[in-house]
C-alpha cells in the first residue's frame, strides 16, 4: 500500500516538474523577443562593435543553440535535456554552460538557506509549542503578536531595513557582498569568518521572516493537542512536566510541521533567492539578479527549471522521511 | 430579562434601544473585541488618506517623476522625505507609489478571487470530470513557485512596455489556484448542508442555489480569499519589481527600492530613498495581514474560543 502511494507521489512529482518545464519552455518562445538580437543590441551600445553582418551572426548564433529547428523538435530536446541535467549555455559567458554556473552559485545558497531554515524551523517551533504551553511564562505567549507581524513582512524589507539600522547607522555589520572587497575566495579560517560576518544579516532577516510562520502553525497544533486523552494520561500518571513538553507535546504537534516544510521549500527559495539579490551574494539569486539584468535569458530559464526541480526532490524527500517520524502512517494505505 | 424589559418599555422607549442595541452599537461593540481588524484597518484608512491628500495638494504628474526638482536632497522643509538621484520628491514617488501598489494588489486579487470563486464553484457544485480536471490542474500548479514563472513572463515582455496594469494581469495569471482550492473545500461542506437540501426540497433550481443560499453564506471567505489576494499581488509584484522587472518609468514602490539598489542609496548615505518605500511597504504587509486575521475571527468564531 505504501508503495502505491510512493507511485502516485513520484507520477505527481513528475508531472509537476514537466508542468514548469513546459511553461518555461513556451512562455519565452510565445514572445516577441529575441535574446541573442537584444544581446548583440546591448554590445553594439556599449562598446560600439557593431558588425554589418549581424544578421547573419545571429543565424549563426541561433543554429549553435538549435533555435532554428522546428518548435515541436526543440521542445522535445529541451526536455531530453532537462531530464540529461542540461540546461543550455549562457549567453552572456557563452563558454560556460547554465548547469556550471548555478553549480559555482549553489553552495552559497544552500548554506544560507540551509542553516536559516533550521534555525526558523527549531525556534519557531519551540517559540510556538511554548506559547500554547500551559506552564510557560506569559512573555513567551505575548512575543506571538510581533512573530505575527514580522512573518508579513517579506524577507527582503526586512533585510533592508536591517542593512539601514545594523549595517548604516550602527556600522555594526557590512551592508552587503559575500566577502570583504580584495579578499579571495580560499579555505582559510580568516576567510571563512570573513564571509560568515557578511551572511549574518541575510541570515537574521531571512530569519525573522519565516519563524513566524512555525511559531503559528506550531501553536495551533499545540492547542489542539492539549485536551487529547494521552497528555491528561501521562499527566495524571505523573509524569515530570518536561517529559510530557518533549516526549508527548512536542513529539506529536511537530509531525504536520514536517510536512509544512515540504510546503515551505518554494516560498524560502524565493525569498531567499530575493535577499541574496539585495545583499549581493554571488549565490542563485546573485546570479538571477544579474542575468536579468544582462538579459542572459538561458540562466533564468535554468535556475528556475532548477530551483523547481529540487523542491519537487526535496518534497519527495520528505515524503520519505514523514513515515520514520510518524509510525502511524505505515500502517495506513493513503 | 423579559419582564425588567417589559417594564422599561413602558416607562422608557430609549431603554428599548439599550435592549435590542443597534446594529452600529453591534459593530463598534465587536470591533472593540476583534482588535486586529481594527488596527488593519486603521493602517489602511491612514494610507488612503496619505495618498488621497497627497494627489489633491502635491503635483504628483510631475513630481513624482525624474528631473522634476533638485536630486538627491535629504529631508528637509522643503522636502520632507527628501529626493533621490533621479531628481524626483520622494513625497511624491510615496504618494504615487502606494497608490500605484494598491491598484496592482486590488486587481490581482479581484481576478484571483474572482477566477477562484468560479472555478472553486463548479468544481465543487457540479463534481464529476469538470472537478477531476480542475482539481488536476490546481494540484500540479500549485508546487511550483508562481514567483519563478512570473519572473520568466515578465522576462519575455519586453520592459519598456510593462505598465501598472500588464504588471497587475501578469501577477494574478498565477494567483487563482489558492483560492480555487479553498472555495472547494467550502462548497462541499456547505453543500451537504441542510439548508441546501431544504432549498432543492423547495424547488429552487441549481442557479438559485448557488446564488441565493451558497455564494451569502461563503461572503466572509471569498473577503478574506480576496484580502489575502491583494496581498499575495503586491507581494508578487514588489518581488518582480525589486528583481529590476517592473515597470521601470513608474514610481511603483518596489521600482523606487530597484533604483536606490542600483544607485548603491546606503552607500552613498542617500538612507531616505530607500527607508520610506520599505516602511511603507512594511505598513502595507501588517496591515493587510491584521485584517486577514481580523476577517478569519469574523468567519470562524470558533478561533475565538482558543484565544
Amino acid at each position: 500500500m505504501r508503495l502505491g502511494y510512493l507511485v502516485r507521489r513520484i507520477v505527481f512529482l513528475l508531472a509537476v516538474v514537466w508542468v514548469a518545464a513546459t511553461i518555461v519552455f513556451f512562455i519565452p518562445r510565445l514572445s516577441a523577443r529575441n535574446p541573442i538580437r537584444e544581446r548583440f543590441a546591448e554590445i553594439a551600445r556599449s562598446t560600439g562593435f557593431a558588425p554589418k553582418d549581424l544578421d547573419q551572426i545571429i543565424a549563426a548564433y541561433e543554429v549553435k543553440f538549435g533555435l532554428d529547428k522546428p518548435l515541436l523538435e526543440q521542445y522535445v530536446e529541451y526536455m531530453g535535456g532537462v531530464i540529461r541535467g542540461d540546461l543550455g549555455p549562457s549567453l552572456t559567458r557563452y563558454p560556460k554552460t547554465v548547469l556550471e554556473l548555478i553549480f559555482s552559485a549553489l553552495p552559497w545558497t544552500i548554506v544560507l538557506l540551509m542553516l536559516t531554515t533550521l534555525i526558523a524551523f527549531a525556534l519557531g517551533n519551540l517559540l510556538g509549542a511554548l506559547a500554547s504551553w500551559p506552564r510557560s511564562p506569559r512573555f513567551v505567549k505575548g512575543l506571538m503578536a510581533p512573530l505575527m507581524m514580522l512573518q508579513a513582512v517579506p524577507a527582503y524589507l526586512l533585510g533592508l531595513l536591517l542593512i539601514f539600522f545594523i549595517a548604516f547607522r550602527l556600522k555594526l555589520l557590512p551592508m552587503g557582498g559575500a566577502y570583504s572587497q580584495g579578499v579571495t575566495p580560499s579555505l582559510t579560517l580568516e576567510f571563512i569568518l570573513d564571509a560568515a560576518r557578511h551572511q549574518v544579516l541575510p541570515a537574521i532577516s531571512l530569519i525573522l521572516a519565516s519563524l513566524g510562520f512555525w511559531a503559528l502553525g506550531m501553536r495551533g497544533m499545540g492547542i489542539t493537542i492539549q485536551g487529547e486523552d494521552y497528555v491528561n494520561f501521562a499527566e495524571h500518571k505523573g509524569l515530570h512536566p518536561r517529559t510530557i513538553f518533549t516526549q508527548y507535546y512536542v513529539r506529536n504537534a511537530l509531525l504536520p510541521q514536517v510536512t509544512g516544510l515540504a510546503l515551505a521549500f518554494g516560498s524560502v527559495i524565493v525569498s531567499g533567492v530575493l535577499v541574496e539579490q539585495l545583499y549581493g551574494l554571488p549565490g542563485l539569486g546573485g546570479l538571477l539578479g544579474d542575468a536579468i539584468l544582462k538579459n542572459d535569458y538561458f540562466i533564468i530559464y535554468g535556475i528556475t527549471l532548477f530551483v523547481i526541480l529540487s523542491i519537487a526532490i526535496l518534497m519527495f524527500l520528505v515524503d520519505l522521511v514523514y513515515p520514520l517520524l510518524d509510525p502511524r502512517i505505515r500502517y495506513e494505505s493513503r | 430579562m423579559t419582564q425588567t424589559a417589559a417594564v422599561e418599555l413602558q416607562r422608557d422607549a430609549r431603554q428599548t434601544r439599550y435592549e435590542h442595541p443597534s446594529r452600529w452599537t453591534l459593530t463598534v461593540r465587536y470591533l472593540r473585541r476583534n482588535k486586529s481588524l481594527v488596527l488593519g484597518l486603521a493602517i489602511v484608512i491612514g494610507l488612503t488618506l496619505f495618498t488621497v491628500v497627497g494627489s489633491l495638494t502635491i503635483d504628483t504628474e510631475r513630481r513624482a517623476y525624474p528631473l522634476a526638482v533638485k536630486p538627491k536632497q535629504p529631508p528637509s522643509a522643503e522636502y520632507p522625505l527628501g529626493t533621490d538621484f533621479f531628481g524626483r520628491d520622494m513625497l511624491a514617488v510615496m504618494v504615487r507609489g502606494i497608490w500605484q501598489t494598491a491598484v496592482i494588489g486590488l486587481i490581482a486579487g479581484a481576478i484571483g478571487t474572482g477566477v477562484g470563486v468560479i472555478l472553486g464553484f463548479l468544481s465543487a457544485y457540479y463534481g464529476g470530470a469538470v472537478d477531476t480536471v480542475i482539481r488536476a490542474i490546481t494540484e500540479v500548479l500549485l508546487p511550483i513557485p508562481a514567483f519563478l514563472i512570473l519572473v520568466i513572463i515578465a522576462g519575455s515582455i519586453d520592459r519598456r512596455s510593462v505598465t501598472i496594469y500588464t504588471m497587475a494581469v501578469i501577477v494574478s495569471l498565477l494567483a487563482w489556484m489558492g483560492p480555487t482550492r479553498i472555495m472547494r473545500a467550502q462548497v462541499l461542506t456547505l453543500k451537504e448542508r441542510m439548508f441546501i437540501n431544504v432549498a432543492r426540497l423547495s424547488g429552487m433550481s441549481n442557479l438559485e442555489i448557488v446564488f441565493k443560499e451558497i455564494l451569502p453564506n461563503m461572503l466572509p471567505f471569498i473577503l478574506a480569499s480576496f484580502v489575502s489576494g491583494v496581498f499575495a499581488g503586491i507581494f508578487a509584484s514588489f518581488g518582480l519589481s525589486v528583481l529590476g522587472l517592473g515597470p521601470l518609468r513608474e514610481p511603483l514602490i518596489g521600482n523606487t527600492i530597484w533604483f536606490a539598489q542600483q544607485q548603491a542609496a546606503f552607500f552613498n548615505g542617500w538612507w531616505w530613498w530607500p527607508l520610506w518605500p520599505s516602511l511603507a511597504l512594511v505598513l502595507i504587509f501588517v496591515s493587510l495581514t491584521l485584517i486577514n486575521v481580523g476577517l478569519d475571527e469574523l468567519a470562524n468564531p470558533r478561533v475565538r474560543r482558543t484565544e
